[in-house]
């Protein structure tokens, strides 16, 4: 990525430049009223929300800033936090590696089928992730899957997702299975914004193919991978639908606190405790904008 | 029971959209039920011959055809019936009607479990002061006390659940293995099924929070106990620890399937013979009858086992209807309540396509008694299953957040399946949670 443009200094005073406001606000306006209503208003209300508490007995009151103070010492909370750090921390690197070299081999030329490979890697981005999560959950099923004729070719328990040690790195599995296309979408769409005089030159002066991935595209890729991986945190902080659904499956291996949002959704449609459930909500947000902001700022130094 | 197990997985998929912001519902209402209302019997029949619009909330599959009947008793009142489909969608509409004050059903249907939830906060109309007091002798001793706590009557009894044990008999007789009567002999009975076919389990559970209640019941256990604002929780008493000790050593004899009830895996393994028998409500036949083609013939229904040969029931799912507080046309709702689950021809509709009632008399009928189950190999189920609500222990009281507890059951007591802890420990764990959820509630908990 080039360095950003110098920004253009603003004009000073003159009725022109009110004439562009005026209709610069024309324009702006349905968006703002948009933002406002799906994104600000939602917002202000969770925040207001996780100011109360509202019990069986006793009604709703004012509770200031006490579920703030709660979560910060509640277990629960922590528990699935840390999972989804966790679950961060081993899946994301393994999923974005998987979609780069997709990426870099797609783009390369030398792959047979390109277009059927590059069809076939996103495909399971389109297939819902409630979807997705049903269907692995059953080829998981030692019984009647998938996972259970693997087994008995091989003779013993070779694949065990279903156990403690492992549901992490089964939901691993399907996220990586559902969104390397994604990922390897955003990647070979930089690739292709290398021209192709570049390669060119780069020919000329005897580059081989690992020289040019490691001097031109790689450098290329480095924008949209940063991209990629602030969304794909994002994504794990919400973890969500494959633990909800495999939860269906195997329910005592997978607790009502498993994941920050698992644990808002019990909390405010099982438990009657919106306000609380606000809190965590807002809470998890925050950490999710600060860990992401943090990934950005870093990428981007490196970068310039 | 089955809707609301069945549910969880779509709901989790219902969930998403809501989950991220979680500002779908909100607020609280206080309870509105003003003082001094109340109507006659013959005040409620003058409203119900004037008419009018009344709207009702259930998931039960006779409705339209009750509605169907009402309507031409009463041609001047308009039923509008929304499907909530199941009891977990059921108690989120209706919370979050509750919460906004707004589209509030007249009536709705909620499962016993949950009464209390929307009793304590003063969101159910008492019928007390509509003269539902004389219904009592109508229904089963069970389903009232279920619908008449904290001195008032919170709804009326649509249904009942009393226990059975259904089994598969050409699973047992291909093995040699005798069919259980008690609790030892399930344990043997399993194991035997198990050493003569190591894929065939005598039973399925992974820890189901809403047939360990009825299976404490059935002990004898009396676990919860709510009076006023005041609940007491004592998951360590006599009648649970005889379940959990019987229990622990089924769990340990490893002769139960971990397959989930109402899984397509369950389905599956109840049609090809791998669970060979089952604890079901009254309402299991149409569960086996609908979801179980390939057993047609095979499946038999006896009497709940017992401890010691003394016959001793509990209650397994089963739901009321009731009126809430802010109903708008709370006069109309209590009439077509009234009609609904105490008259003859709406019950009759109700049990026409296999609706097991909580009324006496339907219960005791010869037509009913006599009924020869062609599923069942012409064995007549309903003298079994009607059998069973006699033996039924009665003063059973669920907690005023059943549901909430049942969710985090698989947190704590549920590892107990999984060999993680004892029943034992599980439980005084999941008491742990509740003693604290109950607490922060504004409850006053005690042991």
């Amino acid at each position: 990525m080039s360095a950003a443009p110098p920004i253009p200094r603003p004009r000073r005073g003159g009725r022109l430049s009110a004439r562009v406001s005026r209709a610069g606000a024309g324009f702006v306006t349905p968006f703002l009223v948009a933002f406002a209503l799906v994104f600000v208003a939602p917002l202000a209300y969770s925040l207001y929300l996780s100011l109360f508490r509202t019990q069986l007995v006793g009604g709703t009151r004012f509770v200031g800033l006490d579920n703030y103070a709660a979560v910060f010492v509640d277990p629960k909370f922590w528990d699935g936090a840390l999972r989804v750090m966790l679950f961060l921390a081993v899946q994301v690197p393994v999923m974005l590696a998987i979609a780069l070299v997709a990426a870099l081999a797609i783009d390369s030329g030398r792959l047979h089928g390109r277009r059927l490979f590059r069809i076939g890697l996103f495909l399971p981005y389109a297939v819902p992730g409630v979807v997705a999560a049903m269907m692995w959950g059953f080829m998981y099923s030692d019984r009647v899957g998938l996972t259970g004729s693997l087994n008995d070719l091989a003779g013993f328990e070779l694949l065990v997702p279903y156990t403690k040690q492992w549901l992490l790195v089964s939901i691993g599995n399907i996220v990586t299975w559902e969104f390397v296309g994604y990922n390897m979408l955003i990647l070979y769409s930089a690739l292709k914004t290398v021209p192709a005089e570049t390669y060119e030159a780069a020919a000329i002066d005897g580059a081989g193919q690992f020289r040019i991935v490691r001097h031109i595209k790689l450098p290329a890729v480095r924008g949209a991978l940063v991209i990629a991986t602030v969304f794909s945190i994002i994504g794990s902080f919400q973890l969500f639908n494959e633990p909800q659904i495999l939860k269906g499956l195997v329910p005592n291996l997978i607790p009502t606190s498993y994941t920050p949002n698992i644990y808002a959704y019990t909390l405010s449609f099982q438990g009657n405790q919106v306000s609380y459930a606000a809190t965590v909500a807002i809470v998890m947000g925050v950490i999710t904008a600060g860990i992401a902001y943090l990934v950005q700022l870093r990428g981007m130094r490196r970068d310039s | 029971m089955k809707n609301h197990t069945m549910r969880r997985v779509l709901a989790a998929g219902a969930g998403l959209a809501l989950a991220g912001t979680l500002a779908a519902c909100g607020g609280s209402s206080e309870g509105t039920g003003e003082a001094g209302e109340g109507a006659t019997a013959e005040e409620i029949e003058a409203a119900l011959e004037e008419g009018g619009e009344l709207t009702y909330w259930t998931w039960t599959p006779q409705a339209e055809k009750q509605i169907e009947a009402f309507e031409t008793a009463y041609p001047n009142v308009t039923v509008n019936l929304v499907d909530t489909s199941g009891a977990a969608d059921n108690n989120q509409q209706l919370q979050n009607a509750l919460a906004a004050g707004d589209g509030v059903p007249d009536v709705v249907q909620l499962e016993y479990q949950s009464l209390l939830q929307y009793q304590l906060p003063g969101q159910l109309t008492d019928l007390t002061a509509y003269g539902f007091g004389e219904l009592e002798d109508l229904y089963t001793p069970s389903t009232w006390g279920a619908v008449s706590q904290n001195d008032g009557i919170w709804g009326l009894p649509q249904d009942s659940g009393p226990m059975a044990f259904f089994y598969n008999d050409a699973v047992f007789t291909e093995h040699g293995v005798d069919v259980p009567t008690t609790w030892d002999e399930y344990l043997e009975a399993g194991k035997e099924l198990r050493a003569a076919d190591p894929d065939v389990c005598i039973g399925n559970d992974t820890g189901d929070p809403g047939l360990t209640t009825s299976l404490i019941w059935q002990a004898g256990g009396q676990p919860f106990r709510t009076e006023g604002e005041e609940v007491t929780i004592d998951l360590a008493d006599e009648g649970t620890m005889r379940w959990a000790d019987m229990y622990q050593e089924v769990i340990d004899a490893d002769i139960l399937c971990d397959i989930p009830g109402w899984t397509d895996e369950w389905y599956a393994a109840l049609n090809d013979g791998t669970i060979a028998s089952i604890t079901f409500g009254a309402w299991g036949p149409g569960i086996l009858e609908s979801g179980v083609p390939d057993g047609a013939g095979d499946w038999r229904v006896a009497p709940m086992l017992t401890y010691d040969g003394t016959p001793v029931n509990a209650e397994n799912g089963g739901s009321a209807e009731v009126v809430p507080a802010d109903a708008p046309n709370k006069l109309l709702g209590v009439g077509f309540l009234k009609w609904l689950n105490s008259s003859d021809e709406s019950i009759e509709a109700f049990m026409e396509t296999g609706g097991f009632p909580a009324t006496v008399k339907q219960l005791e009928s010869e037509e009913f008694l006599g009924y020869e189950s062609e599923y069942f190999g012409g064995q007549a189920i309903n003298e079994v299953l009607a059998g069973g609500a006699d033996g039924v222990v009665e003063g059973w009281q669920y907690l005023p957040w059943q549901s909430y507890a049942n969710d985090i059951f698989a947190d704590t007591a549920g590892q107990a399946w999984l060999g993680e802890t004892s029943l034992a420990d599980g439980l005084a764990a999941w008491q742990a949670e509740n003693e604290k959820y109950g607490t922060d509630q504004g409850f006053t908990v005690a042991d």
